[in-house]
C-alpha cells in the first residue's frame, strides 16, 4: 500500500476537521453577537432609566417605579458564564465580562439612587465571588443567590468576579474593603457580609425581599398581606 | 487539566475519523470489484478441490446437529469435502451425539482430553491432507454457497486464507441486535481490510485456508485463546496474502446476554492486545504491510480512544453528580421548573461536537454499506441505534478489564466460554 493513500486520507481528515472547526467559529461568533446585542439593548435601557430618572427627580416616585430597570441582566449573565465554559476564554469574552461587570454598576448606581431618593427598602445585593481558587464556598453561594432570585424574580444579584481586571470593580472592592481571603462576600444594605449565609440568613438580612414575592403566592401564603413595591 | 484532556480528545477523534476516511476512501476507489451474489444465485467451479471443515466441540450437545446439518447441504461434490468433528474433552452429551454422523462417509469423528479450540483444530489438520482446510464453531451454521464461493476466491494464486461475512443468526433482543448491526458493519469492513491487505483475523467460523499455510507455518496456536487471529498474524508477518468474501454467508448464534457477551468480548479484546504485544514487531514496518502500519495501530487507537472517552464522561457525570448534591445539600430540593425553554444559544457548538456528529455518520454509513454486502440492500433500522447504545454503555468495561487482564496476563479460557455459553 502507498504512501500516497495515507496522505490523500490524511488531508481529507483534516479537511474534515477544518469544515467543524470552522462551523464551530461561526456559532461561536453568532453567540457573541448575541450577547453584544443584548449587552447594547441593556445599555440603552440602562441610559434610558437614567435619562428617566434625571426628568423626573422633582416628581413623585410612583412614576419613577414603573420605569423598566433591564431585567434581562440575569440572562446576560447566565449567557457570559456559559460562554466562559464553552466557547472558551477568548480575549472577546473577557471583554463581553467586563462590560457586563459594567454594566452591573451602573444598574446598581441607578437602584442606590432610586432607592435613596424614593426611600424604598433595598432589594438588591453586590456579590463578591472567585473563579481562580478553588472556592467551594462560593459555588455554593451562588446556588443561594440564584434560589432566590428565582423565589424573587425582582431581586437584584450584582456579582463580580474578584479577579476581574477592571478598574471600576476593584474600586468598588476598595470601597466595601472586600478581602480576596474572605470570600465570598456580599455587600447588603450597604455592610459588607463575608462567608457562606444560606437562604434563610439572606432573606433575613433583606426583610424587604418578601414585599417582591409575586402577587399569588403572598396570597397564597398570606392573603392579607398586599404588596408595596415602593414607599411614598 | 482540562486543556489537556480537550487537546488529547481532538487525536483521539482525529485517529478516529482518519480509520473511517480510510476505510471510505478504499470503498469508494474498489467498490466495483465488490461482488454481491444473489442469494439464489448458484455458482459453478470448473473444478472443486479437495476440502476439510473441522468443527471443534465442548460441550455442544444443543447446536451440533444443525451445524453439521449445515455442513452436509453445501453445494459441494460430497467427494471432495470431508467434515471434521472433535469432541474436546466434552461433559455434556456431545460425543453421544456426534457418534450418530460417524456412519456418513463424509464424516470422521475423533475425541480427545480437553486442550482448548487450537489443540481440536491441530488434531483434525494432522488427520487430513485436502488441499483446503478451515473450521466451523458449532454455534454456527453455513449457507448452501458459501464453500464454493470462498474456493472460487482462491484461483487467485497469491490468495492464502479467505474469511467469509459473519451474520448474527435470528437475533432475538436488543443485545443481540446489537450485534446483528456490528456484525454487519464488520462485513463492510473486514472486505476493505480485505482490499487493503490488512486482515488480522480468520475467525473461527468458517475462514478457509490453503493447507500449505499450515504445512509452511505451523499448526494452531494456543494464542490467548485467539488462535484465530495469531494465525492471521503469523500469515501476515510470512507475507501470505488473506481476503474477505462477502457473500460467503456464516450464521452464527450471539451471545443473547450482557454477561455472556461481556466474557466473549473480553476474550476477544484480551487475545487482541497479547496477540498485537507478542507481534508487535510488525508495527509501523513497511515490510509488512498494512496489518502493521494500519490494521494494529488503528484497533489500538480504538481501545484507547473508547477508554478516554469513557473516562471523561465518567468524570463529567461524578463532577454533575457532586454538584448537583452540594446544590441540594445547600438550598433542598428545587422545585420550581418554569418549562423547557428553547434557546439555540445553549446547544454546545463546540467543533468536537461537529467531528462527532461526523463520526457516527460514517460509523452508520459504514454499517449501510455492510448490510448491503449481508442482505443486498441499504436497510435503516433500531438495530443501529441498539449498537450505538448498547456497545457505548458495556464496551468500556470489557475494554478496562481485558486492559487489566492483559498487563496481569490473567487469560479468559475458551471452554469456560462455552460453558457459560451453553448452560441450558
Amino acid at each position: 500500500m502507498d504512501k500516497k493513500r495515507y496522505i490523500i486520507v490524511f488531508f481529507i481528515t483534516l479537511g474534515i476537521f477544518s469544515v467543524a472547526f470552522w462551523v464551530s467559529n461561526f456559532f461561536s461568533d453568532q453567540k457573541i453577537e448575541q450577547i453584544k446585542t443584548i449587552q447594547d439593548k441593556i445599555s440603552i435601557d440602562i441610559l434610558s432609566s437614567e435619562t428617566q430618572f434625571s426628568l423626573l427627580q422633582e416628581l413623585s416616585c410612583k412614576d419613577v417605579s414603573n420605569t423598566a430597570l433591564s431585567n434581562e441582566l440575569g440572562t446576560l449573565a447566565e449567557k457570559i458564564e456559559y460562554s466562559e465554559k464553552n466557547i472558551g476564554s477568548s480575549e472577546e469574552i473577557s471583554d463581553l465580562k467586563k462590560f457586563y461587570s459594567l454594566l452591573q454598576i451602573k444598574d446598581y448606581l441607578l437602584m442606590k439612587k432610586i432607592t435613596e431618593r424614593c426611600k424604598m427598602d433595598s432589594v438588591f445585593v453586590l456579590y463578591f465571588y472567585t473563579t481562580e481558587s478553588n472556592c467551594g464556598e462560593c459555588t455554593k453561594q451562588g446556588y443561594v443567590l440564584t434560589a432566590l432570585r428565582e423565589k424573587y424574580p425582582e431581586f437584584r444579584v450584582y456579582s463580580f468576579d474578584y479577579n476581574i481586571d477592571l478598574s471600576a470593580v476593584k474600586t468598588l472592592i476598595s470601597i466595601y474593603d472586600v478581602e480576596d481571603t474572605k470570600l465570598p462576600a456580599m455587600v447588603i444594605n450597604g455592610k459588607l457580609v463575608t462567608g457562606f449565609k444560606n437562604v434563610e440568613e439572606v432573606e433575613k438580612m433583606l426583610p424587604a425581599l418578601k414585599d417582591l414575592l409575586p402577587e399569588e403566592e403572598v396570597s397564597e401564603s398570606n392573603p392579607s398581606k398586599s404588596i408595596k413595591p415602593v414607599k411614598e | 487539566m482540562e486543556s489537556f484532556s480537550t487537546s488529547i480528545n481532538y487525536i483521539f477523534a482525529f485517529l478516529s475519523v482518519y480509520i473511517q476516511v480510510f476505510l471510505l476512501y478504499t470503498f469508494l476507489e474498489r467498490r466495483k470489484d465488490i461482488v454481491v451474489r444473489k442469494d439464489d444465485e448458484k455458482l459453478v467451479l470448473p473444478s472443486y478441490p479437495t476440502v476439510t471443515i473441522v468443527v471443534p466441540c465442548y460441550n455442544e450437545e444443543n447446536t451440533i446437529s444443525r451445524t453439521v446439518e449445515s455442513l452436509l447441504s453445501l453445494e459441494y461434490p460430497k467427494d471432495k469435502l470431508k467434515i471434521i468433528l472433535v469432541d474436546d474433552g466434552s461433559k455434556d452429551g456431545t460425543w453421544e451425539l456426534i457418534k450418530t454422523f460417524s456412519i456418513n462417509p463424509q464424516i470422521e469423528i475423533y475425541k480427545k482430553e480437553n486442550g482448548g479450540k487450537h489443540t481440536a483444530m491441530n488434531l483434525a489438520l494432522e488427520k487430513t491432507d485436502s488441499m483446503f482446510v478451515g473450521g466451523l464453531d458449532a454455534d454456527s451454521f453455513v449457507h448452501p454457497q458459501a464453500l464454493v464461493r470462498i474456493i472460487q476466491m482462491f484461483d487467485d494464486e497469491e490468495i492464502m486464507a479467505v474469511s467469509p461475512s459473519i451474520i448474527v443468526h435470528e437475533p432475538k433482543n436488543i443485545i443481540q441486535k446489537a450485534q446483528k448491526a456490528e456484525y454487519d458493519m464488520s462485513v463492510y469492513n473486514k472486505k476493505m481490510f480485505g482490499f487493503l491487505g490488512a486482515i488480522h483475523v480468520t475467525p473461527g467460523p468458517f475462514s478457509i485456508f490453503r493447507k500449505k499455510v499450515f504445512d509452511d507455518l505451523g499448526p494452531y496456536r494456543k494464542a490467548h485463546n485467539t488462535e484465530d487471529q495469531e494465525i492471521a498474524l503469523r500469515m501476515q508477518e510470512a507475507g501470505y496474502r488473506i481476503d474477505h468474501c462477502p457473500d460467503a454467508y456464516v450464521h452464527t448464534v450471539s451471545p443473547h446476554t450482557v454477561a455472556k457477551l461481556y466474557r466473549q468480548r473480553l476474550r476477544w479484546i484480551y487475545g487482541f492486545i497479547k496477540n498485537a504485544f507478542d507481534y508487535r514487531r510488525l508495527i509501523f514496518r513497511k515490510k509488512y504491510g498494512p496489518v502493521g502500519t494500519f490494521t494494529i495501530p488503528s484497533g489500538m487507537v480504538s481501545i484507547i480512544s473508547i477508554l478516554f472517552i469513557s473516562v471523561i464522561i465518567l468524570y463529567n457525570f461524578i463532577t454533575y453528580l457532586v454538584d448537583k448534591i452540594i446544590e441540594i445539600r445547600t438550598i433542598g430540593f428545587n422545585t420550581t421548573f418554569d418549562g423547557l425553554h428553547f434557546d439555540f444559544f445553549y446547544f454546545n457548538t463546540k467543533a468536537i461536537i461537529f467531528v462527532t456528529i461526523v463520526l457516527y455518520g460514517m460509523v452508520m454509513i459504514a454499517l449501510l454499506l455492510g448490510r448491503r454486502m449481508a442482505e443486498g440492500k441499504y436497510r435503516i433500522s433500531m438495530d443501529m441505534l441498539y449498537f450505538v447504545f448498547v456497545y457505548s454503555l458495556i464496551a468500556p468495561f470489557w475494554l478496562l478489564k481485558a486492559i487489566w487482564n492483559a498487563i496481569w496476563s490473567k487469560e479468559t479460557s475458551w471452554t469456560l466460554e462455552r460453558r457459560v455459553e451453553n448452560k441450558p
